[in-house]
Protein backbone atom coordinates (compact mmCIF):
# COMPACT_ATOMS: atom_id res chain seq x y z
CA UNK A 1 0.00 0.00 0.00
CA UNK A 2 2.65 2.53 1.20
CA UNK A 3 4.58 1.40 -1.77
CA UNK A 4 1.95 2.49 -4.56
CA UNK A 5 1.82 5.96 -2.91
CA UNK A 6 5.48 6.29 -2.85
CA UNK A 7 5.04 5.49 -6.83
CA UNK A 8 2.14 7.42 -7.55
CA UNK A 9 3.93 10.45 -6.32
CA UNK A 10 6.91 9.68 -8.15
CA UNK A 11 4.53 9.34 -11.21
CA UNK A 12 3.67 13.19 -10.27
CA UNK A 13 7.05 14.52 -9.95
CA UNK A 14 7.60 13.15 -13.16
CA UNK A 15 4.57 14.70 -14.73
CA UNK A 16 5.74 18.05 -12.85
CA UNK A 17 8.99 17.85 -14.93
CA UNK A 18 6.77 17.64 -17.80
CA UNK A 19 4.40 20.24 -17.39
CA UNK A 20 3.15 22.20 -20.16
CA UNK A 21 5.06 25.82 -20.81
CA UNK A 22 1.78 27.70 -19.77
CA UNK A 23 0.22 25.15 -16.76
CA UNK A 24 -1.36 26.89 -14.07
CA UNK A 25 1.42 27.12 -12.10
CA UNK A 26 3.71 29.06 -14.34
CA UNK A 27 1.10 31.17 -15.41
CA UNK A 28 0.95 32.44 -11.98
CA UNK A 29 4.39 33.20 -12.00
CA UNK A 30 3.19 36.11 -14.50
CA UNK A 31 -0.01 36.92 -13.29
CA UNK A 32 0.15 36.66 -9.37
CA UNK A 33 3.10 40.23 -9.33
CA UNK A 34 0.35 42.05 -10.92
CA UNK A 35 -2.04 41.78 -7.96
CA UNK A 36 -1.30 39.20 -5.36
CA UNK A 37 2.45 40.20 -4.88
CA UNK A 38 3.13 43.20 -7.04
CA UNK A 39 6.95 44.65 -5.92
CA UNK A 40 5.97 47.65 -5.70
CA UNK A 41 2.34 48.05 -4.03
CA UNK A 42 2.88 44.57 -2.22
CA UNK A 43 6.25 44.63 -1.35
CA UNK A 44 7.27 48.16 -1.59
CA UNK A 45 10.14 47.52 -3.84
CA UNK A 46 12.09 49.87 -6.24
CA UNK A 47 9.99 52.91 -5.41
CA UNK A 48 13.22 55.04 -5.67
CA UNK A 49 12.95 54.94 -9.03
CA UNK A 50 9.04 54.82 -9.46
CA UNK A 51 9.22 58.16 -7.78
CA UNK A 52 12.13 59.65 -9.94
CA UNK A 53 11.14 58.60 -13.70
CA UNK A 54 7.25 59.00 -13.59
CA UNK A 55 6.69 62.97 -14.81
CA UNK A 56 6.31 61.36 -18.31
CA UNK A 57 4.95 58.32 -19.73
CA UNK A 58 7.86 57.78 -22.42
CA UNK A 59 10.43 57.69 -19.79
CA UNK A 60 7.93 55.39 -17.68
CA UNK A 61 7.87 52.80 -20.69
CA UNK A 62 11.51 53.21 -21.69
CA UNK A 63 12.86 52.47 -17.70
CA UNK A 64 9.97 49.72 -17.88
CA UNK A 65 10.97 47.85 -20.92
CA UNK A 66 14.86 47.95 -19.16
CA UNK A 67 13.58 46.44 -16.34
CA UNK A 68 11.85 43.80 -17.82
CA UNK A 69 15.15 43.37 -20.00
CA UNK A 70 17.23 42.99 -17.09
CA UNK A 71 15.03 41.21 -14.72
CA UNK A 72 14.45 38.68 -17.22
CA UNK A 73 17.35 38.26 -18.56
CA UNK A 74 19.40 38.45 -15.62
CA UNK A 75 16.95 35.55 -14.10
CA UNK A 76 17.15 33.20 -16.52
CA UNK A 77 21.25 33.49 -16.42
CA UNK A 78 21.46 33.36 -12.45
CA UNK A 79 18.56 29.76 -13.12
CA UNK A 80 21.32 28.82 -15.74
CA UNK A 81 23.99 28.97 -13.55
CA UNK A 82 22.51 28.12 -9.66
CA UNK A 83 24.37 24.86 -9.74
CA UNK A 84 27.49 26.09 -10.66
CA UNK A 85 27.75 29.66 -8.16
CA UNK A 86 29.57 28.99 -4.88
CA UNK A 87 27.26 30.16 -1.98
CA UNK A 88 29.77 32.19 -0.39
CA UNK A 89 30.05 34.58 -3.42
CA UNK A 90 26.64 34.25 -4.85
CA UNK A 91 25.68 37.60 -3.68
CA UNK A 92 28.10 39.28 -5.70
CA UNK A 93 28.17 37.03 -8.55
CA UNK A 94 24.57 38.52 -8.77
CA UNK A 95 25.46 41.45 -8.77
CA UNK A 96 27.70 41.46 -11.76
CA UNK A 97 25.34 40.29 -13.99
CA UNK A 98 22.93 42.71 -12.88
CA UNK A 99 25.59 45.44 -13.30
CA UNK A 100 26.43 43.91 -16.85
CA UNK A 101 23.02 43.66 -18.19
CA UNK A 102 22.59 47.51 -17.15
CA UNK A 103 26.37 48.45 -18.36
CA UNK A 104 24.59 46.64 -21.89
CA UNK A 105 20.95 48.50 -21.71
CA UNK A 106 22.55 51.98 -20.63
CA UNK A 107 25.03 51.35 -23.86
CA UNK A 108 22.29 50.52 -26.06
CA UNK A 109 19.78 53.11 -25.12
CA UNK A 110 22.78 55.73 -25.87
CA UNK A 111 23.35 54.25 -29.16
CA UNK A 112 19.88 54.02 -30.81
CA UNK A 113 17.47 56.01 -28.01
CA UNK A 114 19.43 59.13 -27.31
CA UNK A 115 16.86 61.22 -26.41
CA UNK A 116 15.21 58.98 -23.76
CA UNK A 117 18.46 57.64 -22.33
CA UNK A 118 19.46 61.70 -21.57
CA UNK A 119 16.20 61.97 -19.65
CA UNK A 120 16.96 58.91 -18.00
CA UNK A 121 20.33 59.77 -16.79
CA UNK A 122 21.51 58.18 -14.55
CA UNK A 123 18.31 56.53 -13.38
CA UNK A 124 19.35 53.57 -15.78
CA UNK A 125 22.47 53.26 -14.23
CA UNK A 126 20.82 52.86 -10.94
CA UNK A 127 18.88 50.25 -12.33
CA UNK A 128 21.59 48.08 -10.94
CA UNK A 129 20.44 49.06 -7.04
CA UNK A 130 16.79 48.46 -7.90
CA UNK A 131 15.80 45.70 -5.13
CA UNK A 132 13.19 44.02 -7.45
CA UNK A 133 16.10 42.60 -9.20
CA UNK A 134 18.53 41.44 -6.58
CA UNK A 135 15.08 40.27 -4.71
CA UNK A 136 14.28 37.81 -7.61
CA UNK A 137 17.65 37.05 -8.63
CA UNK A 138 18.23 35.31 -4.80
CA UNK A 139 14.78 34.36 -3.90
CA UNK A 140 13.75 32.48 -7.06
CA UNK A 141 16.01 32.40 -9.76
CA UNK A 142 18.68 30.62 -7.39
CA UNK A 143 16.13 27.71 -6.59
CA UNK A 144 14.42 27.10 -9.92
CA UNK A 145 14.72 26.14 -13.52
CA UNK A 146 15.54 28.99 -16.06
CA UNK A 147 12.06 28.76 -17.95
CA UNK A 148 9.60 29.86 -14.53
CA UNK A 149 12.86 31.74 -13.41
CA UNK A 150 12.03 33.79 -16.84
CA UNK A 151 8.75 33.46 -16.35
CA UNK A 152 8.83 35.16 -13.41
CA UNK A 153 11.54 37.70 -14.63
CA UNK A 154 8.85 38.96 -17.18
CA UNK A 155 5.95 39.01 -14.75
CA UNK A 156 7.49 41.13 -11.79
CA UNK A 157 9.32 43.44 -14.32
CA UNK A 158 5.56 44.18 -16.35
CA UNK A 159 4.15 44.42 -12.92
CA UNK A 160 7.01 47.08 -12.03
CA UNK A 161 6.29 48.67 -15.12
CA UNK A 162 2.36 48.71 -14.77
CA UNK A 163 2.55 50.79 -11.87
CA UNK A 164 5.12 52.99 -12.88
CA UNK A 165 3.07 54.03 -16.29
CA UNK A 166 0.00 54.14 -14.36
CA UNK A 167 1.72 56.41 -12.15
CA UNK A 168 3.03 58.55 -15.14
CA UNK A 169 0.00 59.12 -16.66
CA UNK A 170 -1.40 60.52 -13.85
CA UNK A 171 1.85 62.65 -13.70
CA UNK A 172 1.79 63.98 -17.09
CA UNK A 173 -1.51 64.87 -17.57
CA UNK A 174 -2.27 66.69 -14.29
CA UNK A 175 1.33 67.80 -14.27
CA UNK A 176 1.64 68.53 -17.63
CA UNK A 177 -1.55 68.48 -19.50
CA UNK A 178 -0.23 66.04 -21.80
CA UNK A 179 0.42 62.33 -22.52
CA UNK A 180 3.01 61.33 -24.28
CA UNK A 181 4.31 64.79 -25.06
CA UNK A 182 1.18 65.29 -26.61
CA UNK A 183 -0.96 68.12 -25.53
CA UNK A 184 -4.42 66.75 -24.43
CA UNK A 185 -6.07 69.58 -22.32
CA UNK A 186 -7.42 71.84 -24.52
CA UNK A 187 -5.62 75.55 -24.32
CA UNK A 188 -9.59 76.37 -24.51
CA UNK A 189 -9.53 74.80 -20.51
CA UNK A 190 -6.38 77.18 -19.75
CA UNK A 191 -7.69 80.70 -20.57
CA UNK A 192 -10.59 79.71 -18.37
CA UNK A 193 -8.44 79.69 -15.67
CA UNK A 194 -7.64 75.75 -14.93
CA UNK A 195 -4.04 75.40 -14.27
CA UNK A 196 -1.24 72.16 -14.65
CA UNK A 197 -0.82 70.84 -10.91
CA UNK A 198 2.55 71.65 -10.58
CA UNK A 199 2.50 69.33 -7.55
CA UNK A 200 2.13 66.43 -9.79
CA UNK A 201 5.70 67.18 -11.56
CA UNK A 202 7.31 66.73 -7.91
CA UNK A 203 8.42 63.68 -6.66
CA UNK A 204 5.83 63.52 -3.69
CA UNK A 205 3.19 63.18 -5.27
CA UNK A 206 4.63 60.38 -7.06
CA UNK A 207 4.49 58.69 -3.48
CA UNK A 208 1.10 59.94 -3.01
CA UNK A 209 0.08 58.73 -6.50
CA UNK A 210 1.21 55.28 -5.57
CA UNK A 211 -0.41 55.24 -2.04
CA UNK A 212 -3.67 55.80 -3.75
CA UNK A 213 -2.75 52.55 -5.77
CA UNK A 214 -1.97 50.66 -2.62
CA UNK A 215 -5.33 51.90 -1.28
CA UNK A 216 -7.72 51.20 -4.11
CA UNK A 217 -5.43 47.46 -4.82
CA UNK A 218 -6.25 46.84 -1.50
CA UNK A 219 -9.92 47.94 -1.23
CA UNK A 220 -10.62 45.76 -4.26
CA UNK A 221 -8.30 42.49 -2.95
CA UNK A 222 -9.26 41.84 0.42
CA UNK A 223 -6.28 39.02 1.03
CA UNK A 224 -4.21 41.90 0.99
CA UNK A 225 -5.14 43.26 4.29
CA UNK A 226 -3.27 41.80 7.30
CA UNK A 227 -4.88 41.23 10.38
CA UNK A 228 -3.58 43.03 13.37
CA UNK B 1 38.67 14.20 -4.69
CA UNK B 2 35.05 14.90 -4.61
CA UNK B 3 33.84 18.03 -6.41
CA UNK B 4 33.42 20.78 -3.73
CA UNK B 5 31.11 23.81 -5.31
CA UNK B 6 32.04 25.88 -2.15
CA UNK B 7 35.80 24.88 -2.33
CA UNK B 8 38.53 28.06 -2.42
CA UNK B 9 39.55 26.38 -5.74
CA UNK B 10 36.43 26.44 -7.81
CA UNK B 11 35.11 29.78 -6.30
CA UNK B 12 38.41 31.76 -7.12
CA UNK B 13 37.86 29.91 -9.92
CA UNK B 14 34.41 31.02 -11.07
CA UNK B 15 34.92 34.80 -9.91
CA UNK B 16 38.29 34.99 -12.29
CA UNK B 17 36.19 33.14 -15.54
CA UNK B 18 33.12 35.77 -14.84
CA UNK B 19 35.20 38.54 -14.54
CA UNK B 20 36.83 37.82 -17.86
CA UNK B 21 34.08 36.73 -19.11
CA UNK B 22 32.08 40.28 -18.46
CA UNK B 23 34.80 42.21 -19.61
CA UNK B 24 34.93 41.11 -22.96
CA UNK B 25 31.03 40.76 -23.39
CA UNK B 26 31.38 44.89 -22.50
CA UNK B 27 34.28 45.50 -24.38
CA UNK B 28 32.69 44.04 -27.63
CA UNK B 29 29.18 45.82 -26.91
CA UNK B 30 31.27 49.19 -26.52
CA UNK B 31 33.19 49.18 -28.85
CA UNK B 32 30.72 47.88 -31.56
CA UNK B 33 28.32 50.20 -30.25
CA UNK B 34 30.41 53.34 -30.46
CA UNK B 35 30.03 54.72 -33.82
CA UNK B 36 26.07 54.95 -33.61
CA UNK B 37 26.71 56.57 -29.77
CA UNK B 38 29.40 58.72 -31.75
CA UNK B 39 27.18 59.52 -34.23
CA UNK B 40 24.51 60.90 -31.50
CA UNK B 41 27.09 63.13 -29.90
CA UNK B 42 28.09 65.23 -32.76
CA UNK B 43 25.00 65.52 -34.04
CA UNK B 44 24.03 67.27 -30.28
CA UNK B 45 27.13 69.02 -30.14
CA UNK B 46 26.02 70.76 -33.83
CA UNK B 47 22.57 71.18 -32.20
CA UNK B 48 23.83 73.09 -29.31
CA UNK B 49 26.15 75.09 -31.46
CA UNK B 50 23.28 76.00 -33.86
CA UNK B 51 21.00 76.54 -31.04
CA UNK B 52 23.24 79.08 -28.83
CA UNK B 53 22.51 81.61 -32.89
CA UNK B 54 18.80 80.60 -32.57
CA UNK B 55 18.26 78.08 -34.92
CA UNK B 56 16.36 75.31 -33.17
CA UNK B 57 16.32 71.78 -34.93
CA UNK B 58 16.34 68.08 -34.53
CA UNK B 59 19.48 66.42 -34.16
CA UNK B 60 19.02 64.47 -37.74
CA UNK B 61 18.27 68.24 -39.21
CA UNK B 62 21.09 69.44 -37.22
CA UNK B 63 23.99 67.56 -38.96
CA UNK B 64 22.28 68.81 -42.82
CA UNK B 65 22.43 72.52 -41.83
CA UNK B 66 25.28 73.21 -39.73
CA UNK B 67 27.14 73.81 -42.79
CA UNK B 68 25.06 76.35 -43.65
CA UNK B 69 25.60 78.66 -40.42
CA UNK B 70 28.86 77.86 -38.89
CA UNK B 71 31.16 79.22 -41.97
CA UNK B 72 34.41 79.27 -39.81
CA UNK B 73 36.02 77.32 -37.50
CA UNK B 74 39.36 78.49 -35.98
CA UNK B 75 41.24 77.25 -32.61
CA UNK B 76 42.74 80.00 -30.35
CA UNK B 77 45.69 79.17 -28.63
CA UNK B 78 46.29 80.62 -24.97
CA UNK B 79 47.44 83.48 -25.98
CA UNK B 80 44.57 83.59 -28.22
CA UNK B 81 46.40 83.70 -31.64
CA UNK B 82 44.26 82.15 -34.43
CA UNK B 83 45.17 79.45 -36.44
CA UNK B 84 43.91 78.96 -40.04
CA UNK B 85 40.19 79.36 -40.33
CA UNK B 86 38.88 75.59 -41.41
CA UNK B 87 36.11 76.10 -44.30
CA UNK B 88 33.02 73.41 -45.73
CA UNK B 89 32.57 69.84 -44.32
CA UNK B 90 34.20 68.90 -41.23
CA UNK B 91 36.42 65.91 -41.95
CA UNK B 92 36.10 64.24 -38.49
CA UNK B 93 40.12 62.73 -38.78
CA UNK B 94 40.96 66.36 -38.56
CA UNK B 95 42.76 67.26 -35.61
CA UNK B 96 43.56 70.94 -37.04
CA UNK B 97 39.75 71.20 -37.10
CA UNK B 98 38.09 72.98 -33.95
CA UNK B 99 35.03 70.78 -34.47
CA UNK B 100 37.15 67.79 -33.55
CA UNK B 101 38.46 69.15 -30.41
CA UNK B 102 37.06 66.98 -27.86
CA UNK B 103 36.08 69.67 -25.19
CA UNK B 104 36.20 66.60 -22.48
CA UNK B 105 39.73 66.18 -22.97
CA UNK B 106 40.40 69.50 -22.25
CA UNK B 107 39.14 69.38 -19.12
CA UNK B 108 40.60 66.29 -18.00
CA UNK B 109 44.41 68.01 -18.88
CA UNK B 110 44.95 70.80 -16.03
CA UNK B 111 46.51 72.81 -17.65
CA UNK B 112 44.38 75.98 -19.05
CA UNK B 113 47.50 77.07 -20.77
CA UNK B 114 47.67 73.25 -23.06
CA UNK B 115 44.86 73.64 -23.74
CA UNK B 116 42.62 74.51 -27.39
CA UNK B 117 40.43 77.47 -27.73
CA UNK B 118 38.04 76.60 -30.52
CA UNK B 119 35.50 79.33 -32.20
CA UNK B 120 32.94 78.90 -34.28
CA UNK B 121 32.31 82.08 -36.58
CA UNK B 122 28.31 81.88 -37.58
CA UNK B 123 26.18 83.89 -39.97
CA UNK B 124 22.91 84.07 -39.79
CA UNK B 125 20.31 86.38 -41.63
CA UNK B 126 23.67 88.46 -42.77
CA UNK B 127 24.54 88.99 -39.08
CA UNK B 128 27.95 87.52 -38.12
CA UNK B 129 28.06 85.59 -33.93
CA UNK B 130 31.25 84.20 -32.63
CA UNK B 131 30.21 80.94 -30.77
CA UNK B 132 32.68 79.76 -28.14
CA UNK B 133 32.73 76.49 -26.70
CA UNK B 134 33.47 76.11 -23.17
CA UNK B 135 34.07 73.26 -20.35
CA UNK B 136 33.65 73.60 -16.87
CA UNK B 137 33.85 71.54 -13.35
CA UNK B 138 29.72 70.80 -11.90
CA UNK B 139 29.18 69.09 -8.62
CA UNK B 140 29.98 65.17 -9.68
CA UNK B 141 31.73 65.88 -13.38
CA UNK B 142 31.73 68.07 -15.65
CA UNK B 143 29.77 70.77 -17.50
CA UNK B 144 29.63 72.26 -20.76
CA UNK B 145 28.00 74.95 -22.63
CA UNK B 146 28.31 77.39 -25.95
CA UNK B 147 27.57 81.01 -26.03
CA UNK B 148 27.39 83.00 -28.73
CA UNK B 149 28.63 86.57 -28.96
CA UNK B 150 26.60 89.17 -31.12
CA UNK B 151 29.00 91.03 -33.70
CA UNK B 152 30.51 93.46 -31.06
CA UNK B 153 31.68 90.77 -28.92
CA UNK B 154 30.22 91.94 -26.03
CA UNK B 155 26.48 90.92 -26.22
CA UNK B 156 25.41 87.45 -25.63
CA UNK B 157 23.06 86.34 -28.15
CA UNK B 158 22.46 82.58 -27.02
CA UNK B 159 23.61 79.81 -24.63
CA UNK B 160 23.40 76.69 -23.83
CA UNK B 161 24.60 74.48 -21.54
CA UNK B 162 24.65 70.87 -20.73
CA UNK B 163 26.05 68.08 -18.15
CA UNK B 164 26.95 64.81 -17.83
CA UNK B 165 26.15 63.88 -13.98
CA UNK B 166 24.34 66.54 -12.17
CA UNK B 167 21.67 65.93 -9.87
CA UNK B 168 18.53 65.48 -11.37
CA UNK B 169 16.16 68.57 -10.44
CA UNK B 170 19.10 70.83 -9.45
CA UNK B 171 22.29 71.04 -10.77
CA UNK B 172 21.06 69.12 -14.18
CA UNK B 173 18.78 72.66 -14.33
CA UNK B 174 21.21 74.19 -16.01
CA UNK B 175 20.24 72.22 -19.60
CA UNK B 176 16.60 73.83 -19.29
CA UNK B 177 15.29 76.94 -21.23
CA UNK B 178 14.69 78.45 -18.05
CA UNK B 179 18.40 79.06 -17.51
CA UNK B 180 19.61 79.51 -20.74
CA UNK B 181 17.15 81.79 -21.41
CA UNK B 182 18.13 84.45 -19.07
CA UNK B 183 21.54 84.99 -20.96
CA UNK B 184 20.60 86.73 -24.06
CA UNK B 185 21.02 90.31 -23.54
CA UNK B 186 23.88 90.04 -20.84
CA UNK B 187 27.17 91.93 -21.66
CA UNK B 188 30.97 90.39 -20.97
CA UNK B 189 32.45 93.57 -20.92
CA UNK B 190 31.26 96.91 -19.27
CA UNK B 191 31.13 100.24 -20.40
CA UNK B 192 34.66 100.91 -19.67
CA UNK B 193 35.77 97.79 -21.89
CA UNK B 194 36.82 96.29 -18.55
CA UNK B 195 36.55 92.27 -18.89
CA UNK B 196 33.31 91.33 -15.99
CA UNK B 197 32.17 87.94 -17.51
CA UNK B 198 28.66 86.37 -16.28
CA UNK B 199 28.02 85.63 -12.79
CA UNK B 200 25.28 82.76 -11.79
CA UNK B 201 23.66 84.29 -8.90
CA UNK B 202 22.89 82.87 -5.48
CA UNK B 203 19.78 84.70 -4.13
CA UNK B 204 18.96 86.06 -8.31
CA UNK B 205 20.79 88.72 -10.51
CA UNK B 206 19.50 92.28 -9.73
CA UNK B 207 17.06 93.38 -12.15
CA UNK B 208 18.35 95.11 -15.04
CA UNK B 209 22.04 93.83 -14.17
CA UNK B 210 24.21 93.10 -17.15
CA UNK B 211 26.76 90.98 -15.59
CA UNK B 212 24.71 88.37 -13.71
CA UNK B 213 21.82 86.10 -13.98
CA UNK B 214 19.97 83.82 -11.30
CA UNK B 215 21.66 80.59 -9.68
CA UNK B 216 19.49 77.61 -9.67
CA UNK B 217 17.79 76.75 -5.97
CA UNK B 218 19.16 73.43 -4.90
CA UNK B 219 22.06 73.48 -7.42
CA UNK B 220 24.83 76.21 -5.71
CA UNK B 221 27.95 74.00 -6.29
CA UNK B 222 26.75 73.39 -10.10
CA UNK B 223 25.86 77.14 -10.52
CA UNK B 224 29.47 77.95 -9.29
CA UNK B 225 30.96 75.72 -11.94
CA UNK B 226 28.97 77.75 -14.45
CA UNK B 227 30.50 81.09 -13.45
CA UNK B 228 33.84 79.46 -13.11
CA UNK B 229 33.73 78.32 -16.86
CA UNK B 230 32.38 81.36 -18.03
CA UNK B 231 34.96 83.79 -16.27
CA UNK B 232 38.08 81.02 -16.80
CA UNK B 233 37.16 80.59 -20.65
CA UNK B 234 36.26 83.67 -21.57
CA UNK B 235 39.46 85.57 -20.09
CA UNK B 236 41.72 83.59 -22.36
CA UNK B 237 39.29 84.89 -25.51
CA UNK B 238 39.50 88.26 -24.23
CA UNK B 239 42.46 89.54 -26.23
CA UNK B 240 40.77 87.64 -29.54
CA UNK B 241 37.17 89.42 -28.88
CA UNK B 242 38.84 92.86 -28.04
CA UNK B 243 40.58 92.83 -31.20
Amino acid sequence: MSEQVTVKEAVEVKVEKKEALFSKKNKRLLADPMDDSNPITVQVLGVCSALAITVQVEQAIVMSLSVIAVLAIGNVLVSLLRHAIPARIRIIVQLVIVATLVILVDQILQAFAYDVSKKLSVFVGLIITNCIIMGRLEAFAMANKPWQALLDGLGNGAAYGMILVVVAVFREFFGSGKLFGVQLVPDAFYEAGYMNNNMMILPPMALIVVGLIIWFQRGRNTKLIEDH
Amino acid sequence: MKFDKDGNGFTFGFATVMVVVVATVLSVASISLQPFQQKNKTAEKMQNILKTIGVEVSRDEATKIFGDYVKERIILDYSANASTPKTGAIDPLDKEDAFNINMKKQYKSKKWEKRAYPVYICEKDGKQYRVIPMVGKGLWGPIWGFVALEADNNTIFGASFDHKTETPGLGAEINTADFQDQFPGKKLFDATGKFISIKVMKGGAPEGFEHGVDAITGGTITSNGVTDMLKKTLKVYQPYLEK
